[in-house]
C-alpha cells in the first residue's frame, strides 16, 4: 500500500513538515515569517520550487491564508504554516474555507500567548483550533504530532483528510516539535484520488459554470448549508484517534497531547516501573476528539488527570467524554514555562496518592 | 435606499430568467454577449456595475477567454457578479481578492484570472493585498469600480470619497484635515514595478464607455501575453447613495470626479518599451 522503506534523515520537526508536504504532493505554499516555524517556508522556498511547485512569501498571514483559499479552489494541494499570532490573522480565510467547503492544510507551531507572548512552545491555541477559531459555526479537523516522524506522517494524512472531507485541516504542533531534531524515515505514499473533478474551478469548458462561495441568502439556504456541514462533521467523528499507553489495567489515566503527551509518557513509564497502575491516553486527533476511548476507560472505573501546556482547555473535552462516570483533574504548565519530565510526574504522583 | 445585503432578493443559483429569443416579426439588432447570463440583476437603475459587467463579458467573448476564465468576486454591491457572468467563480473575503487571485493563478497559470472590486474593498480593507499582488507582478487583471462610496452597506465614506462629499458617515462632507485626501489608485498602482498596465476610465458616456473597453482589453492582454499585472479603474455612478437621478450621477462624474481623478493611461509596458528604444 505505502512504501515505508525510505531514506532515514536527521531533521527538525519543521523540516519534517516540509518533507511531508512534498511527499503528499503539495503544489503551492503561501506563508509569512514567524518564529518558531521559519524552517518550513525556508526549506520549501527551494525544495517546493525544485519539485515544480509554487512558493509565495505573502505580505501577511491574512494574504497567505487567502492565497491558500484561491489555490485550493482550483483543486490542487496547497498549504500554509504559521505560529499563533499569524494563525489568528488566518481565521478570516479559514472561516470562508469551511463555509465554502474548501480543503487545505494549515500548520500551527503553537507559541506562547496571549498577544505577542513569547517564541517558546505552548498549547494555548487548543480552543482556537478545535472550536473553529473564526466567526460562524464550523470545525476544522485538527491533528497533533508528538514526534518529528509524526510531523512527517501527519502532513501526508492531513492532505488526504482535507480533500476527503473538503474541509480545512490543522496540524497543531508547538515550538518543541518544530525545533527538535530527530531521525525521520521519509516514505512516499501512493497517490490518492482527491476527487476534485466534480467541483474544482478550471474554466467552464464543456460544462456549466461553477461557483465556490460561502454566501447563502435564499430562504432556508444557509440553514441547509449548516445542516450539511453538521452532517459532515458527524461523519468525521470516525477519524478520531488516540495513542493508548499502558491503559489496559490502569487506575489513573493521564491525558495529554502533542509534545506534552510525549513528555508525560516518560513519566508514566517511570511510575509503572515503580509499580503504579497508571496509563496514558494521547489524543492524536483533537477534532474529532477521541471521546469513545476515554468514555470506555471511564466506564471501567478509571480516574483521569489532564495535563496541558496551557491553563486548561482540552480538559473540557476530557470531562465531556468521561462525564457519565468520572471527572478529570487538571495540571497546567504556564505558557512561558518549559516543563521537564519531573514537572509532569509531580502531579501524577499527587493524583495517585489521592485515590 | 441602498440594497442592504439582507434585503437583496436571493439570487444564488438563479436560472436564466429572461428569454431573449425574438418574437415572430422581430429582428434581433442588439444581442447580449455569451459570457453574460440572461438574468435580472439586482443593481439600481443607473448603476454602472451592469455596464462594467457587460464590457467584461464582451471582452471574454471577443478574446475567447470564457472557457478558461475564473473571476474572484469581491464584497460589495457586485458580490453577485458570479450570477451574472457565465464563468467559474470563487468568492474572497472583503478586500482579499488579489490574494485569492494570486493563489488561483499560481495554482493554474494557464487560466485567465481576474478580480472585480469596489473602492472600499480594494482601496481600504484590501489595500495591502492589491499593492503586493501588483508589485509582485502577478499575471492578473483587476477591474476596479470607483463610485466614491461604500454602496452595499448604505453609502458610507470610502477612501475615494471627494473632499466635501456628504455620505452617511461624513454627513458634513469629507474633511481633508480629519479624513485625509481621496486616494488615486490608478496612479499609485502605476508606480509599482510588477505592473504592466494601469489606467483610469469613466463610464459616464458612450464615448468614455468605448474608451473603457479599450483599457480593459489592454489590462486583459497583459495577462494573456504573460507581461504583468493589468489594472483599470472605472469611474462609476452610484445614483442611489449619491441621492441623484442617473443623469445627474453621470453629470457628477464629469464635473466632480474627473477633475480630481484624471482619465488616462498611467503605465503601459508597450509604450515604455518603445520609448526606451
Ligand atoms: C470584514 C468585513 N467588513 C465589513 C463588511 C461589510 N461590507 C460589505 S460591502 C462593504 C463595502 C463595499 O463597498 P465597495 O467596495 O466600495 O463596493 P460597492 O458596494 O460600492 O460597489 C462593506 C464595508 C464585510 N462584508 N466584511
Ligand atoms: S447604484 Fe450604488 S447602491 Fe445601487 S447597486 Fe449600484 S453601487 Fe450599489
Ligand atoms: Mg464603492
Amino acid at each position: 500500500m505505502t512504501q515505508r522503506t525510505g531514506k532515514r534523515v536527521f531533521i527538525k520537526g519543521n523540516e519534517a513538515v516540509g518533507y511531508g508536504a512534498l511527499a503528499a504532493g503539495c503544489r503551492c505554499y503561501f506563508g509569512y515569517p514567524i518564529t518558531p516555524q521559519n524552517e518550513i517556508p525556508e526549506m520549501l522556498s527551494s525544495a517546493l520550487v525544485e519539485a515544480g511547485g509554487e512558493f509565495v512569501q505573502a505580505e501577511s498571514e491574512l494574504a497567505a491564508a487567502n492565497m491558500l483559499l484561491g489555490a485550493v479552489s482550483t483543486g490542487v494541494r496547497a498549504m500554509t504554516s504559521s505560529s499563533s499570532p499569524g494563525i489568528s490573522l488566518m481565521q478570516e480565510a479559514i472561516s470562508y474555507m469551511a463555509g465554502s467547503e474548501l480543503p487545505g492544510v494549515i500548520v500551527n507551531m503553537n507559541r506562547g500567548g496571549p498577544g505577542l507572548g513569547d517564541i517558546g512552545p505552548a498549547q494555548g491555541d487548543y480552543y482556537q483550533s478545535t472550536r473553529g477559531g473564526g466567526h460562524g459555526d464550523y470545525r476544522t479537523m485538527v491533528i497533533a504530532p508528538s514526534t518529528c516522524q509524526e510531523a512527517y506522517d501527519m502532513m501526508i494524512e492531513a492532505f488526504d483528510l482535507a480533500y476527503k472531507y473538503r474541509n480545512p485541516v490543522l496540524v497543531l504542533g508547538d515550538g518543541i516539535i518544530g525545533g527538535m531534531k530527530e531521525p525521520v524515515t521519509l516514505w512516499q505514499p501512493e497517490k490518492t484520488d482527491d476527487k476534485v473533478e466534480g467541483w474544482q474551478l478550471d474554466g467552464a469548458k464543456g460544462r456549466e459554470k461553477r461557483l465556490i462561495c460561502s454566501l447563502f441568502l435564499a430562504e432556508g439556504a444557509l440553514a441547509q448549508q449548516n445542516r450539511h456541514l453538521l452532517a459532515k462533521y458527524t461523519l468525521m467523528q470516525k477519524e478520531a484517534r488516540a495513542e493508548c499507553f499502558m491503559t489496559d489495567d490502569a487506575e489513573l489515566v493521564v491525558v495529554a497531547f502533542g509534545s506534552m503527551g510525549r513528555i508525560a509518557k516518560s513519566g508514566v513509564r517511570k511510575l509503572r516501573e515503580a509499580g503504579h497502575k497508571i496509563g496514558l491516553v494521547r489524543p492524536i486527533t483533537l477534532y474529532p476528539f477521541p471521546t469513545d476511548v476515554l468514555a470506555d476507560l471511564a466506564a471501567r472505573g478509571c480516574r483521569f488527570l489532564t495535563i496541558e501546556h496551557n491553563t486548561g482547555q482540552m480538559v473540557d473535552d476530557v470531562r465531556l467524554a468521561v462525564r457519565k462516570h468520572a471527572d478529570s483533574d487538571f495540571f497546567g504548565i504556564m505558557p512561558g514555562d518549559m516543563p521537564g519530565a519531573e514537572d509532569l510526574m509531580a502531579p501524577m504522583i499527587d493524583a495517585l496518592g489521592r485515590k | 435606499m441602498a440594497p442592504d445585503i439582507d434585503s437583496i432578493a436571493p439570487t444564488e443559483a438563479v436560472a436564466d430568467s429572461i428569454d431573449l429569443t425574438p418574437m415572430p416579426g422581430e429582428t434581433l439588432v442588439f444581442d447580449k454577449p455569451e459570457s453574460l447570463r440572461s438574468t435580472l440583476t439586482h443593481y439600481c437603475p443607473g448603476c454602472h456595475h451592469g455596464t462594467a459587467h457587460r464590457l467584461v463579458a464582451e471582452l471574454l467573448d471577443e478574446m475567447q477567454l470564457r472557457e478558461k476564465a475564473i473571476v474572484i468576486g469581491s464584497i460589495g454591491c457586485s458580490v453577485f457578479i458570479y450570477n451574472y457572468l457565465d464563468i467559474d467563480a470563487v468568492e474572497a473575503p472583503h478586500g482579499r481578492g488579489p490574494a485569492a487571485a494570486t493563489g488561483v493563478k499560481r495554482a493554474r497559470p494557464d487560466k485567465f484570472v481576474f478580480t472585480y472590486q469596489g473602492d472600499g474593498d480594494l482601496a481600504s480593507i484590501g489595500m495591502a493585498e492589491i499593492m503586493h499582488a501588483a508589485n509582485r507582478g502577478e499575471r492578473l487583471s483587476v477591474v476596479f469600480v470607483n463610485n466614491t462610496v461604500y454602496g452595499m452597506t448604505g453609502g458610507q465614506m470610502a477612501p475615494t470619497t471627494l473632499i466635501g462629499q456628504k455620505t452617511t458617515t461624513c454627513p458634513g462632507g469629507r474633511c481633508l484635515e480629519r479624513e485625509g485626501a481621496p486616494i488615486r489608485m490608478a496612479e499609485i498602482i502605476a508606480s509599482l514595478g510588477g505592473v504592466a498596465y494601469s489606467a483610469r476610465v469613466s463610464l459616464d458616456s458612450v464615448k468614455n464607455i468605448r474608451a473603457a473597453k479599450k483599457a480593459l482589453r489592454r489590462a486583459f492582454e497583459v495577462q494573456t501575453e504573460g507581461v504583468g499585472f493589468g489594472f483599470v479603474e472605472l469611474l462609476s455612478g452610484c445614483p442611489t447613495n449619491w441621492r441623484m437621478t442617473p443623469v445627474q450621477a453621470n453629470n457628477r462624474i464629469r464635473t466632480e470626479m474627473i477633475p480630481y481623478f484624471p482619465l488616462g493611461v498611467f503605465k503601459d509596458v508597450a509604450t515604455l518599451n518603445t520609448e526606451g528604444e
